[in-house]
């Protein structure tokens, strides 16, 4: 017998293929069934090429089961036949005659990022809570299983199973339609698309999960999703290339931010020769495109505070900048993490000193970040201070990373580094 | 050299797992069964689905799976050569079947021909 190498993700991927493609030919109110058929496919392959070995076209294969499987359900659901059979006909490319279910003669094989694209569109519906959208997007567009999607949340898959079930009663009860919205719609639609990218991006990229895998996976399918966007005239707008541009910065420093026992390295710790030189340019080539039409947004902003993280050296022409796209920030969308930032940044400006007396006049919960914030600002001028900061810190932080981290800092100050 | 079947039960746990995991189960097996038709052990194999199974009883009834009383059921066997039952044994050790917990392998001597009559 020959050794066979899968591919990796092979299944994931197909999943959300087929998963898709049935659902949008059945309609959302079959979200199930559909996921179903696509699960019962990979099961038939397991107890197939597990023994006989992988054949030698596997998609195709996949594609050839979930076709008989879809027909076969067909076949044994009235309700679902009389409404797919005139939608088949109509396609031509597999009528159906008398009395029999029809063929799905290139169902799969057609490109299906459209398919892709109208679906991001369901699942991202307003009506929808986030945390559910980032769940449903996760099981039907990335095809993960509700373990890894409990992981990456650091919740169990009762809380998960939830989510995706409250989700998908709304997707019927709301008779949510797969497509991309009207021009007139799109704008404030695509608002709604571009958060749940944004923050399904910062879930692996700031997860606690130890899953270091898991983690670069959620922040690669975002940016699949992302490239979806852009690959569609219709959406491939400004606020996208923004939103892309700012993924491919952060996600250059993977591989930089991982340390030998899979500690994470902090940015002014980090090899910058490890940094994706690639990731960079395509960062810069989208926000360079970015750049036109009336609207910034607060992806426009951190793509460019991104971009000058990735020079390395201070210099007070970087900290400017970055204090002024701070500012524009935080009036554009106020948020704390943001605000804190923005003190950091007016430290490596204008000094220590200046920056806690600005820090004492923020209103900010008084959180791990507020702390270590501190105790960063103290570090030179007051260790003592400094150590009682990140200690307060410390008690606070809740992943194991951040008490490493913070383990660190506080050793550094007892040896006078 | 005997022939041995080296039978793995386990539960229907298709539905639970994610795409991922049945890809990695699935390849995990597959290099079991490598590591022993490389010794030119491996007689042949097969998954048995879960789904449209039936056990007919002796009163004749027909009933659709799970099979009775047991939760764990056969999912599947591989037929192969070995030296011994010990050998087989070894062989049934690394599947990777029995990373679930409950689930077992069960190794069965084929009948040959010093069992017949």
């Amino acid at each position: 017998m020959e050794q066979q190498e899968l591919i990796p993700h092979l299944f994931r991927t197909e999943f959300r293929k087929i998963t898709v493609v049935l659902c949008k030919l059945f309609g959302i109110e079959h979200l199930e069934t559909a996921e179903d058929l696509a699960s019962d496919t990979f099961l038939s392959a397991m107890e197939t090429w597990t023994y006989k070995g992988v054949p030698p076209n596997p998609t195709a294969w996949l594609y050839h089961v979930a076709k008989n499987k879809a027909r076969n359900h067909l076949q044994r659901d009235k309700q679902l036949r009389d409404k797919i059979i005139p939608q088949l006909n109509n396609r031509q490319d597999g009528a159906a005659r008398d009395g029999e279910a029809p063929d799905f003669i290139n169902l799969f094989e057609e490109n299906n990022s459209d398919s892709q694209l109208q679906m991001l569109f369901a699942v991202c519906h307003p009506s929808i809570s986030r945390e559910s959208q980032i769940a449903l997007a996760l099981r039907i567009l990335c095809g993960f299983g509700i373990d890894e999607i409990a992981n990456a949340f650091l919740t169990n898959r009762e809380t998960i199973n939830k989510r995706l079930h409250r989700a998908k009663t709304t997707l019927r009860r709301e008779k949510i339609s797969i497509s991309v919205p009207a021009e007139k719609e799109i704008d404030s639609r695509l608002d709604t698309v571009l958060a749940t990218l944004y923050l399904l991006f910062n879930e692996g990229y700031y997860s606690e999960s130890h899953d270091q895998v898991l983690r670069e996976d959620l922040c690669q399918e975002a940016m699949r999703l992302t490239r979806l966007l852009l690959g569609n005239q219709q959406t491939d707008l400004p606020s996208v290339k923004a939103l892309y541009s700012l993924t491919c910065f952060q996600s250059s420093r993977f591989a930089a931010r991982k340390g030998s026992s899979g500690e994470l390295i902090l940015y002014e710790d980090q090899d910058e020769s490890l940094w994706n030189r690639d990731l960079i340019s395509a960062g810069l080539y989208y926000l360079h495109h970015a750049a036109t039409g009336p609207t910034l947004t607060k992806y426009h902003l951190e793509a460019a505070i991104a971009c000058w993280y990735t020079q390395k050296t201070d210099t007070p022409e970087k900290w400017e900048n970055i204090l002024q796209l701070f500012d524009t920030l935080l009036q554009v969308e106020y948020s704390p993490v943001a605000a804190l930032n923005r003190i950091y940044a007016l430290s490596k400006l204008r000094g220590p000193q200046v920056a806690i007396e600005a820090l004492s006049r923020i209103r900010s919960n008084r959180n791990q970040y507020y702390y270590s914030l501190l105790g960063e600002l103290y570090r030179h001028i007051n260790p003592e201070l400094a150590t009682g900061h990140f200690q307060q810190a410390l008690s606070l932080a809740r992943s194991a990373a951040d008490r490493q981290i913070l383990q660190r800092r506080i050793r550094s100050i007892a040896e006078g580094v | 050299m005997q022939e041995f079947l080296l039978i793995m039960r386990h539960e229907d746990g298709g539905k639970l797992a994610s795409p991922e995991q049945m890809q990695a189960w699935m390849q995990q097996t597959m290099d079991w069964i490598n590591s022993i038709a490389a010794q030119n052990k491996f007689v042949s194999g097969t998954g048995l689905p879960f789904d449209e199974a039936r056990v007919v009883k002796s009163d004749k009834m027909v009933t659709n799976g799970p099979f009775g009383d047991i939760k764990e059921t056969i999912g599947g066997f591989i037929h192969v050569w070995a030296d011994s039952v010990e050998e087989a044994v070894e062989f049934a050790k690394a599947c990777p079947v029995l990373q679930g917990d409950g689930n077992t392998v069960e190794v069965r001597k084929i009948a040959g021909p010093e069992h017949a009559k």
